[in-house]
């Protein structure tokens, strides 16, 4: 007999068990607007990053095209995947030969958005942008220049 | 005719293999099969798809450095991943880091703990055939992820320890945003019960599968939720307290039965634990400053340093030997994935191919951690 | 309009039309092929409806919004996808069974036709009327695991034998539960002919009607029909997360089409039955002797009341697919053996015991 109690006892926990299951779905059903999904490329104009989104790295510059960038490498030994190269030149200041930046490339395709090559700057020369973008149909596309043609670095900068 | 009648049915067993690519083995994780049936004989697990010598790595980079390679090891708790490397170079360096360090560690590494115990929890749902559950676990990870994307800069590879302290410091939103995960998560974990927990099928599905004693716990050496779940008590943070650990209380969750449905609860409890530790910390982060002054080029002094800390999955060990380079001379991972996968065998055997997918959502696998 | 209320005229219309222009034997050839034409553009709509209901009912289920992109709230993604499964190479397995692997989807697609053939959609709207018209559809309905036995056995692949011989057990198993239910309904209609059953519930449908016995049927109706159907939480024969894709794991293009319209042609076949049995067929919904009431229900169209609750039934089996965990295979059987049946065998009886005593309505 006891038996048998237990077979109708673990038919009914059994089904009251999955109408609470279905309950909660049948919850969400009946209530669209909890829909939390975005639809990307449509709500562009809305979506706002995080400030502190690590996209990737750039180099500032101010209106007069000039960047901070002394050319320091401390980038570049900071990075762990090479992701950042910088290529100098010799300048005269002051009658001096000085080491300065020619090219700053960026092989985006190798960054791993860690982000220690920002606090590595001693100039704060470099940020990370929150641009998340990045598909191209050409890899060599993800090789970037961050400085821009013809800029210069700013005056006080060392 | 006799002989046809009374003689058995001669059966054969056959392979398969599953994976590398298959839906249930969450990654590049191969199992060959010995079937008899429906019924498993033998499970092998293959492994290697996803190395990446990350060890081999660490060798030649700086200990800045090393830290955002831990990020691609168990992804899903990469924060504490970071935290056993720091805390490891800081062991190294005889470094005391600030009180808030301690405590904003603690706080993130516990939200990774839920935010990893989430997904896993939709992905367990998923691999027990309840696909709704799968996005429910990401509904409410999602939360967690903004405030990893706002404070740390990043939502799965943050990065957000540096040997010494923090990458920088909490966002001003960092403690209201986690304290209104807390008040919407502790509605919706109830809802996990009701989808799962307490469903009759998810139940005998679990219940009794993939049994586990004690002693092959300890023989295995699986830790974490897998083998607090058989009764082996190896909670890194309350043996061998780290961090703010040994200032907040909690419970070490303990159970018996060592099947899935114990490993499961396990975890369900675990989130409430960390919910319970972060409401605890979540008021009274300590006011100073958030990174130890270090060098620009850290280099250890000549030893050996071995530190632990307890991961989403389980213990998660840092084996760093020095030879006062700016780059260690070996560093060892030991990595939970990698040792719960060896118990794999045992417990699947006899058991069928249904249930080999539900012991392996509990043992919550993720393949880069075993791999390395 | 009248016909909208009684299809009747409108079939003889195209009866004698047809009949002053041929001669008597054509004719039968024709509107053989008329009513061809008509369930294969019928079943090529609700693929199409039922896909994106699937797939919306999934969405706000889960919390998403679904497709959106193709058309107004993406309701022309499913005729996208029919355009994309078309366009795909149909790659055969090296070492499969050619012959059989081919024939596989048509076995499934043709056991579905056949089952909806006996189907009465609303007045007068029936191809078939049978006089054993539930024996038909119980069996031929469950012609479709021939279609998947061979699907799983030609594939050459191992992942589609296993799922192929559980979808054999589950099917043989669910089969008896079925028509246990149905039976259950026809100790009370006295009758197997779907017409008769229909116009037994014109003052009220047999859910009602029959007590708890009828609503006991109903559940074990719906749960087993969702097994037989392959759906569901009883969906081992495509286990994703197990066997990949099942027995249809090699399958490509237009014949892995064939699988996927056949499952839910299959879903709207069973659930037409349980709408017609239990919940009376195209019968509008009527209370007792509130008159006003009765007749703004009778202002609906049959084929309204018809598809509206086998939409009803339909979303039923959604809800349990997106709720509830998969079972394992021998969950699944004892599931069968131990408690749908036994409870099934007694409920008749009960019922049985009902009818004698004239308990029901």
């Amino acid at each position: 007999m006891k038996s048998v109690i237990n077979y109708f006892k673990e038919i009914y926990f059994g089904l009251k068990s999955l109408i609470t299951g279905m309950r909660i779905t049948g919850h969400y059903f009946t209530h669209p607007k909890e829909i939390i999904t975005q639809q990307y490329p449509e709500n562009r104009e809305t979506l706002k990053m995080f400030e502190r989104f690590r996209g990737e790295v750039v180099l500032l510059h101010n209106e007069n095209n000039e960047h901070k960038c002394t050319g320091c490498s401390a980038c570049e030994v900071a990075c762990p995947n090479g992701t950042i190269e910088i290529i100098h030149k010799r300048v005269d200041v002051d009658g001096r030969k000085v080491k300065a930046l020619d090219t700053f490339v960026y092989h985006l395709q190798m960054c791993t958005m860690c982000g220690l090559c920002i606090p590595a700057c001693p100039t704060d020369a470099i940020v990370m942008a929150n641009t998340f973008e990045h598909a191209v149909f050409d890899r060599s596309k993800l090789t970037k220049v961050l400085n821009n043609p013809g800029s210069k670095i700013m005056d006080g900068i060392k | 005719m006799e002989d046809v009648i009374t003689k058995p049915l001669e059966s054969q067993e056959y392979f398969i293999n599953m994976g590398p690519q298959h839906p249930s083995t969450h990654g590049v994780l191969r199992l060959v099969l010995s079937l008899d049936g429906e019924i498993i004989r033998k499970v092998e697990p293959h492994i290697g798809y996803i190395h990446r010598s990350i060890e081999k790595m660490c060798e030649h980079d700086s200990y800045q450095q090393i830290v955002h390679l831990t990020d691609r090891m168990d992804y899903l708790s990469c924060h504490i991943n970071n935290e056993a490397v720091c805390l490891g170079v800081e062991m190294g360096l005889q470094l005391e880091v600030p009180e808030r360090v301690k405590v904003i560690r603690t706080i993130i590494g516990e939200l990774t703990r839920l935010s990893s115990h989430q997904l896993w929890w939709g992905v367990m749902g998923m691999d027990l055939g309840a696909i709704t559950t799968f996005l429910y676990g990401f509904r409410d990870r999602e939360m967690i992820t903004d405030i990893f994307e706002e404070t740390c800069g990043a939502r799965l590879t943050m990065n957000y320890n540096v040997p010494g302290g923090l990458m920088f410091d909490i966002h001003p939103n960092f403690q209201k945003r986690t304290k209104d995960f807390i008040t919407h998560f502790k509605k919706k974990l109830p809802e996990y019960d009701d989808l799962l927990s307490n469903n009759v099928i998810f139940r005998q599905r679990t219940m009794g599968i993939g049994k586990l004693s004690k002693e092959d716990t300890i023989s295995y050496s699986v830790t974490g939720p897998s083998g607090r779940a058989s009764g082996f008590s190896c909670d890194v943070r309350k043996h061998h307290p780290y961090s703010a650990y040994d200032k907040v209380q909690f419970k070490e969750i303990l159970r018996t039965e060592g099947d899935c449905f114990a490993r499961y609860q396990c975890r369900i409890d675990e989130m409430w634990e960390s919910i319970s530790i972060i409401e605890q910390l979540i008021d009274n982060i300590p006011e100073g400053s958030f990174k130890a002054p270090t060098k620009a080029v850290i280099k250890l002094p000549k030893g050996e340093f071995y530190q632990k800390v307890e991961t989403a999955r389980g213990e998660f060990g840092v084996y760093i030997i020095s030879e006062g380079q700016k780059s260690p001379y070996r560093l060892k991972f030991r990595s939970p994935g990698f040792s719960n996968l060896s118990a794999l065998n045992h417990m699947a055997q006899g058991c069928k191919i249904a249930d080999l997918v539900a012991i392996m959502s509990t043992i919550d696998l993720v393949i880069p951690d075993i791999d390395r | 309009m009248k016909w909208l209320y009684d299809f009747s005229y409108l079939t003889r219309a195209i009866h004698e039309g047809l009949s002053t222009r041929f001669e008597p034997g054509t004719v039968v050839i024709l509107e053989m092929v008329l009513v061809g034409i008509t369930f294969m553009l019928l079943f090529a709509l609700l693929g199409l409806v039922l896909v994106y209901a699937e797939r919306k009912v999934s969405a706000v289920i889960q919390q998403r919004l679904g497709p959106m992109r193709v058309g107004k709230w993406g309701t022309a993604q499913t005729l996208a996808d029919v355009i994309k499964l078309l366009l795909k190479e149909p790659l055969i397995n090296k070492d499969a069974d050619k012959f059989l692997f081919n024939l596989a989807p048509f076995v499934i697609m043709i056991a579905a036709f056949m089952a909806i053939a006996a189907l009465p959609f609303a007045k007068g709207l029936h191809a078939i009327d049978f006089d054993i018209g539930i024996l038909y559809v119980a069996a031929v309905s469950s012609l479709g695991v021939i279609g998947i036995l061979l699907a799983g056995w030609s594939s050459n692949n191992k992942y589609s034998l296993i799922g192929a011989m559980r979808s054999g057990a589950q099917i043989i198993s669910y089969e008896l539960s079925v028509a246990l239910s149905l039976l259950t309904i026809v100790v009370l209609t006295g009758s197997l002919q779907l017409s008769i059953i229909v116009e037994s519930q014109a003052n009220g449908w047999w859910i009602f009607k029959g007590h708890i016995p009828a609503m006991i049927a109903f559940v074990i109706f719906l749960i087993a029909s969702t097994a037989e159907t392959n759906r569901g939480p009883f969906d081992l024969a495509e286990a994703e997360s197990e066997l990949t894709a099942g027995f249809h794991t090699e399958y490509s293009g237009l014949k892995f089409a064939f699988f996927f319209l056949a499952e839910f042609a299959n879903m709207f076949i069973v659930a037409g039955i349980g709408a017609t049995v239990f919940l009376g067929g195209w019968m509008p919904f009527h209370i007792g002797s509130w008159e006003g009431f009765n007749a703004i229900m009778d202002f609906i169209p049959p084929i309204v009341w018809f598809f509206g609750k086998v939409g009803f039934m339909i979303f039923m089996m959604m809800w349990f697919r997106w709720t509830f965990p998969r079972l394992r295979i021998d969950q699944l059987l004892t599931l069968e053996w131990k408690y749908l049946l036994p409870i099934n065998l007694m409920n008749i009886v009960l019922m049985a015991f009902l009818s004698l005593m004239g308990w029901h309505f």
